[in-house]
């Protein structure tokens, strides 16, 4: 593998200088590298807006997953020879790389889990099994994905403690008062989804977190969704606990990150145990290793957190500010041409939104929309998107929800709006 | 033996293959299913209880069944329209048959016409766990009419 192909393959020098200017960001240049964008689906070009369940991968990461099987596969850490000790600093190379991409003081922060739902329960069990007591109370809100409330519905049932949950408007925003009224000496933790899946809705974290500390309460940051978008700087954030996965940053499946403050985890118990995370082991007593390890039971997922340095890499390259103005551009637009449809309702339409379209459409059902938007090539997801409680706020029974990437472009939004009309006239 | 005009499950499927072959897009393919969704009577609101319900991830399915003059008879309905248009190919290719040969066929039209890979396979929801639902319904009639 050439680590250097996805750099030679982008104009670096003038993506740097594009900040200001985001035309001179190549979006054909980008798609060349995510050799996916090229198949068809029933026939047609595939567009595919279904980013924030997953992205697709470029070629880096393809190459560094193959790179590590063909060069260099071995079993981690422990090992004394060649093999193990290059694929041991493959591994901790992109501890290293997840440490720079969220800002953490140090790669003993950095914990590898197989994505944003284990690094969750890993706190809520942990953590959570430790800390939280009969009468205490959890605070979350009613956008989170599932992987944010039923681990903490475990640990509350097993505690007898409380979950209490932050309402949000009618247009989705948090609502940040009642947040405030919901605090208080028995909250013992805040987790808060950063960016919503359902509504691309962006929560004001840095004050959620600042007014949880107020009251001595530790806050995880759900960002599933904030991690691909967002500038994350956990030291600035100050949040406690910072949860993501590699496979919607165009990284492999099977990787996510847990970002734990050290004193915190250092005093946290193992989540499973078995090989890697131990000291010493007898059978009168077993001592744990420290972190990170003591949260890495077992043979880890070395070739995808090895290729997920790649995606870290590549993100990094293009920047983020970049990304970020090529896809508001993009969502602006769609979002302009989808409203024009007659019975269409945007939910979360507020300012700031991030990288997500969802929507309702008077009478249709949104199965219906994503039939037939797949026949046209259109790859969109529709349902609840594992946020039931926010559906039900809304009183609705799923939304279709386009999400977008760094290599989506002005006319696949052009052709989803166009395709969605014809859909939307076939179904009324 | 008025019971032998009726057209068999074979034959009802092979009507509804050859139906399919006019369409040459996905666009009428799709029209048609959706138009057959809108004609299928809606199921009575006091069948729509859980017990009637297919579980699945997205859309709600109702299947309610009848045991009449040795045939069977099923009902239907759906919230979204193009699920409601396959079960309402399902109800006839399978309603008015006996329970026998419901238990004895393996329904084939809808891989010949091209459905299986959206609704088939989405988890719960798809046209086996309807089949199954009817076929279910259709052995316990049939076993409460050999032991009444």
């Amino acid at each position: 593998m050439s680590t250097d192909s996805y750099h030679s393959a982008l104009p670096t020098t003038s993506i740097m200088a594009s900040e200001e200017n985001h035309n001179t960001f190549d979006v054909r240049r980008i798609r060349a590298d995510f050799p996916i964008l090229q198949r068809t689906v029933k026939g047609k070009p595939l567009v595919y807006l279904d980013n924030a369940a997953t992205t697709q991968k470029p070629t880096a990461v393809i190459d560094a997953l193959t790179a590590y099987y063909t060069g260099c596969n071995a079993n981690i850490h422990r090992g004394i020879h060649t093999l193990a000790d290059e694929a041991t600093a493959a591994f901790e190379a992109t501890r290293e790389a997840a440490r720079r991409f969220i800002g953490a003081a140090s790669t003993e922060e950095i914990i590898f889990t197989r994505g944003t739902t284990e690094s969750i329960n890993l706190v809520a069990a942990s953590w959570g099994r430790e800390h939280i007591r009969e009468g205490d109370e959890i605070i979350l809100s009613t956008l989170e994905h599932h992987s944010n409330i039923v681990p903490w519905q475990m640990v509350a049932e097993e505690r007898g403690a409380r979950i209490r949950v932050v309402p949000v408007d009618e247009d989705g925003a948090f609502q940040y008062e009642a947040f405030l009224k919901l605090l208080s000496t028995r909250t013992r933790i805040v987790s808060i989804v950063h960016v919503s899946n359902a509504l691309g809705v962006v929560q004001p974290i840095e004050d959620i977190i600042r007014a949880a500390h107020g009251v001595g309460a530790l806050v995880l940051v759900d960002g599933a969704q904030s991690a691909v978008h967002l500038d994350i700087d956990v030291q600035r954030l100050d949040c406690d606990f910072f949860a993501c996965a590699a496979h919607k940053i165009y990284g492999p499946t099977g990787v996510g990150i847990l970002y734990a403050k050290h004193s915190i985890l250092s005093t946290m118990a193992p989540y499973q145990g078995g090989g890697e995370m131990i000291r010493e082991v007898r059978f009168t007593g077993t001592t744990y290793n420290d972190p990170p390890f003591r949260f890495e039971a077992g043979t880890p997922n070395i070739a995808d957190v090895v290729a997920f340095r790649a995606a870290i890499e590549y993100v990094e390259a293009i920047g983020k500010p970049v990304i970020r103005a090529h896809e508001e551009a993009l969502l602006a637009q769609v979002s302009e041409r989808v409203l024009k449809i007659p019975g269409v309702r945007i939910l979360g339409d507020i300012p700031g939104r991030i990288g997500v379209l969802s929507f309702t459409v008077d009478g249709v059902h949104p199965q219906d929309i994503g039939i037939l938007l797949d026949n046209q090539g259109v790859a969109v997801r529709t349902g609840h998107h594992c946020t039931q409680p926010l559906m039900h706020r809304f009183g609705i029974a799923g939304t279709t929800r386009a999400s977008l990437a760094l290599y989506n472009t002005s006319e696949e939004m052009d052709f989803f709006a166009t395709s969605l009309e014809k859909v939307v006239r076939m179904l009324s | 033996m008025k019971m032998e005009t009726r057209p068999s499950i074979r034959a009802i499927e092979e009507e509804i293959v050859e139906e399919f072959a006019l369409f040459d897009d996905w666009e009428s393919k799709y029209e048609y299913i959706i138009d057959m969704g809108r004609q299928l009577a809606s199921l009575d609101t006091s069948y729509k209880t859980d017990a009637h319900r297919i579980h699945g991830c997205q859309s709600t399915v109702w299947v309610a069944s009848e045991y009449l003059d040795g045939r069977m008879q099923f009902h239907a309905d759906a919230d979204a329209m193009i699920v409601k248009g396959l079960v309402s190919m399902l109800i006839r290719v399978l309603s008015g048959q006996t329970p026998d040969d419901i238990l004895n066929t393996e329904l084939e039209f809808i891989d010949r016409i091209g459905m299986t890979s959206h609704l088939a396979q989405t988890r719960s929801n798809g046209l086996r766990a309807m089949v199954r639902q009817m076929k279910l319904d259709t052995a316990a009639w049939k076993l409460k009419q050999q032991n009444p």
